[in-house]
């Protein structure tokens, strides 16, 4: 095994093992977190760090195709990302166009601090 | 030339995992959404990209740095417009920033 190749597998290795890492971390803010947005922003991370694992996985294995496939991923996060913010938008209680009618019991408690926050 | 290569492709690499390492840290200690959200679209990002990099700078093709080149460059692209959108739907939604934040300038704009 010559010098060069020696360098790009022992990189690949930590980089895989620093990912897992950050990987897990945010998987236990989608579990933890709070509130909705919260685990969309982990949510749209994760898809980010997949994205860095592919990319690491197509250099150990040489099939540059999985680029394709990272890209198609980030397409599909972002669509995922802008649809989970218009469902925040919709269950807005103020009158936006999008106001949703159906008012749900477990909104209240977030519904009660707004209107503090307005007044 | 190799080991220019491999050098900078093991540079690229690390860095882009550290700077994901550092966005998931960041998602994990912020103290409210607005905050997190820096941490994730920015550090994110940029981890994803660096290591997207790597992948065109190890296979030495043009073909292939110009679509890793392309995709780092859509991922700049969208990671601020679903920032914003979301941002702007919590803070919409009525979302509380943290106790420790100073002003809330698109409250100050809106009223």
């Amino acid at each position: 095994m010559s010098a060069v190749s020696l360098i790009v597998s022992w990189a690949t290795v930590a980089a895989l093992v620093i990912l897992s890492l950050s990987f897990l971390l945010t998987v236990y803010r989608v579990i933890k977190g709070p509130t909705l947005p919260d685990r969309i922003v982990a949510l749209d991370m994760l898809v980010g760090i997949v994205i860095g694992f592919i990319a690491v996985i197509a250099i150990k294995t040489g099939f540059t195709l999985y680029i394709d496939i990272a890209i198609a991923l980030g397409l599909v996060g972002f669509l995922a990302t802008v649809a989970f913010a218009r469902f925040v938008l919709s269950r807005a209680p103020s009158n936006n166009g999008v106001t949703a009618k159906a008012a749900r019991p477990h909104d209240k408690p977030q519904r009660k601090k707004a209107s503090k926050r307005k007044k | 030339m190799e080991l220019i290569i491999a050098l900078i492709t093991a540079f690229l690499m690390l860095s882009g995992a550290l700077f994901a390492l550092v966005a998931a840290i960041g998602v994990n200690r912020f103290p409210d959404l607005y905050t997190r959200m820096h941490a994730a679209s920015k550090a994110g990002t940029i981890g994803s990209g660096l290591l997207l990099l790597a992948v065109g700078i190890h296979s030495v093709d043009i073909s292939i740095l110009a679509r890793t080149i392309a995709g780092f460059f859509f991922f700049i692209l969208t990671a601020p417009i679903s920032a914003h959108l979301l941002a702007r739907a919590a803070h919409i939604a009525g979302y509380k920033l943290c106790d420790v934040s100073v002003i809330d300038e698109l409250k100050i704009t809106e009223s």
